[in-house]
C-alpha cells in the first residue's frame, strides 16, 4: 500500500500452494495485496506488507493459509500483558480503521 | 420508538431508511468523533429497506455502528437495496471483525432472524471486504446458502461496484492511510490521554514548587506551567505531528520517529529557554519528552492498517523497557535538578 511498509522479516504468513485450489479467495480479501495468482494457484508477492488480519486464512476453502492473526496495537499488546491475555483492543469503534 | 432517520415501513415489517444525512446525523458524526457519547452510537441490528428493494434488489451487510450504517446507506442513495445489520455493539466493522463480533456465526444469525431467504429470491449477501477478517465466506455458504461477495472497502465506492457488475478494483480492496486519513483521527488519539489531563499536569505543577530552601508556591507556578507546557508538546508530537507526518519521519519503527519529532520538538524548547536553566533540568527533559512522545507514537500502531502484531510485538520487546528507563530516569533527574544547581 502506497509507502507504508513496516518491519521487514517478522509476519507468520505461511501458503501451503499443494492444497491451493486457486480459487482466488485470499486476493480477494486482502486489504494489502499480499497474495497473487500464478500458474494457477496462489503466491505470496508482497509478504512485508501484511498486516496479520487472518482475512486470507479465514476463507481459504481450502485451509490452505496460515497466519498468527492478531491486533498490531501497542495498546493492545500492553492490555494482553497486563490482564495476562491475548493481545486485546479497547477500541470502541472510531472512523474507518481502529486497532 | 421510532428513530429519526426512518422514513417508514416498508411491507409492515421492514423499516425503510433515508439516505440523505439530516443535520442531526451530521451533528451526531462529529460528536463521535471527537469521542462524545461515542459508546451509545448504535442501530437496532435487523433488516432496513433502501429505496423500494424488490426480492431481486442487493442485500448490503454491515455493522450497528451507527457512523458504519449511515455511510452505507448514504452510498446507496439512488438504488434499491436491502441493508442487514449485524449486532456487532456498537462497533465500525473492521474492529468487530477483530474482535468476533462481525462473524459468520452472527451474520448466519441474521439472516435466520430475518428470514432473508423469504426477503429476496436470489442467494447472495455484500459484505464489506474488511469483514473478511471475521467472516468465513464457505462457511457462510455451507450454513445459510448464501454467497458471500466481498464489496469495496470504502462505502463510497458501492455505486461503482455494483455498476462494474458487483466488482472490485485493484484499487476498491487496497486499504489507504491518507494524511486526510490520519487527520481524521488526531481527535481519536488526542482524546486518549483525557484520564492524566489533569492529574499528571497537577503532580508537575505540585512538585514544581520543590527547592532546596523548603517549598515556594511562586515557583511552582512558575516553573509549573512551564513543565505543564513541556509535557504538552511531547503529548502533541507523540499523538498528533508523528502521526500526521508518519511517511516522512524516518525509520519504520513507530517508537523512533517519535523519538525523533521528539527530539527535534526538545531542541526548538531549548532554544526558546523553556527547558529550564540548569543542565540538569534541560537533560531530564529530552528525557521525558522523548520517551513520552515515542511511546504514544508506539501506540499509533492500534490505529494504522499496516501494522502487524509480530512486528509490533517485535517492536515493542526493545522499546518499551527503553521508554520506561528513560522516562524514570528523566522523572528523578527532574526532581534531582530541583535541589542541586548543576
Ligand atoms: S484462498 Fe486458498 S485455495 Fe483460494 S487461491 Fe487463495 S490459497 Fe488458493
Ligand atoms: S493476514 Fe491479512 S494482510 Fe496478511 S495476507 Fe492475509 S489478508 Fe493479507
Amino acid at each position: 500500500m502506497n509507502g507504508f511498509v513496516y518491519l521487514k522479516d517478522v509476519v507468520t504468513l505461511e501458503l501451503d500452494r499443494e492444497k491451493c485450489n486457486g480459487c482466488r479467495m485470499c486476493t480477494i480479501v486482502c486489504p494489502h495485496a499480499v497474495f497473487a495468482i500464478e500458474n494457477k494457484r496462489a503466491v505470496i508477492v508482497n509478504r512485508d506488507l501484511c498486516m496479520e488480519c487472518g482475512a486470507c486464512e479465514k476463507n481459504c476453502p481450502e485451509s490452505a493459509i496460515s497466519v498468527r492473526s492478531g491486533v498490531g496495537c501497542a495498546a493492545g499488546i500492553i492490555n494482553g500483558i497486563l490482564r495476562g491475555t491475548e493481545p486485546t483492543c479497547d477500541c470502541s469503534g472510531s472512523g474507518g480503521s481502529c486497532c | 420508538m421510532k428513530e429519526f432517520f426512518l422514513t417508514g415501513n416498508l411491507i409492515d415489517t421492514v423499516p425503510q431508511v433515508s439516505t440523505v444525512w439530516s443535520k442531526r446525523d451530521l451533528w451526531e458524526t462529529i460528536k463521535v468523533r471527537w469521542s462524545v457519547g461515542r459508546m451509545n452510537y448504535k442501530v437496532k441490528p435487523g433488516i432496513y429497506a433502501i429505496g423500494q428493494p424488490s426480492e431481486d434488489a442487493p442485500v448490503f451487510v454491515t455493522g450497528n455502528f451507527k457512523l458504519s450504517f449511515d455511510h452505507v446507506r448514504r452510498a446507496l442513495a439512488g438504488m434499491s437495496a436491502w441493508l442487514l445489520i449485524l449486532d456487532t455493539k456498537g462497533i465500525n466493522v473492521w474492529c468487530a471483525a477483530g474482535k468476533g463480533t462481525f462473524s459468520t456465526k452472527e451474520l448466519v444469525r441474521q439472516i435466520e432472524l430475518t428470514n432473508l431467504v423469504q426477503i429476496v429470491k436470489h442467494r447472495k449477501v455484500i459484505v464489506p471486504q474488511l469483514g473478511a477478517v471475521g467472516v468465513s465466506a464457505h462457511e457462510v455458504k455451507n450454513s445459510t446458502g448464501f454467497s458471500v461477495i466481498y464489496g469495496p472497502i470504502r462505502a463510497e465506492d458501492i455505486s461503482g461496484f455494483m455498476k462494474a457488475g458487483m466488482k472490485a478494483t485493484t484499487a476498491m480492496r487496497a486499504v489507504t492511510f491518507s494524511t486526510w486519513d490520519r487527520l481524521k483521527l488526531i481527535p481519536v488519539e488526542l482524546g486518549y490521554g483525557k484520564k492524566y489531563l489533569i492529574l499528571i499536569p497537577a503532580i508537575f505543577i505540585i512538585l514544581s514548587g520543590l527547592n532546596r530552601g523548603g517549598y515556594s508556591v511562586d515557583l511552582a507556578y512558575k516553573d509549573g506551567l512551564r513543565s505543564v507546557f513541556n509535557l504538552f508538546v511531547a503529548y502533541l508530537t507523540g499523538c498528533a505531528i508523528t502521526p500526521v507526518l508518519l511517511p516522512w519521519v524516518p525509520f519504520r519503527r513507530f517508537s523512533l520517529k517519535g523519538f525523533l519529532v521528539g527530539m527535534i520538538a526538545t531542541i526548538i524548547l531549548a532554544w526558546f529557554r523553556l527547558l529550564g536553566s540548569t543542565l540538569l533540568e534541560i537533560i531530564s527533559w529530552f528525557l521525558m519528552i522523548g520517551s513520552v512522545s515515542s511511546f504514544l507514537a508506539m501506540n499509533f500502531t492500534g490505529t494504522t492498517t499496516f501494522t502487524s502484531l509480530s512486528g509490533v510485538q517485535k517492536e515493542m520487546k526493545t522499546a518499551l523497557p527503553l521508554q520506561i528507563g528513560m522516562a524514570s530516569t528523566g522523572v528523578i533527574t527532574w526532581i534531582v535538578s530541583k535541589f542541586i544547581l548543576l
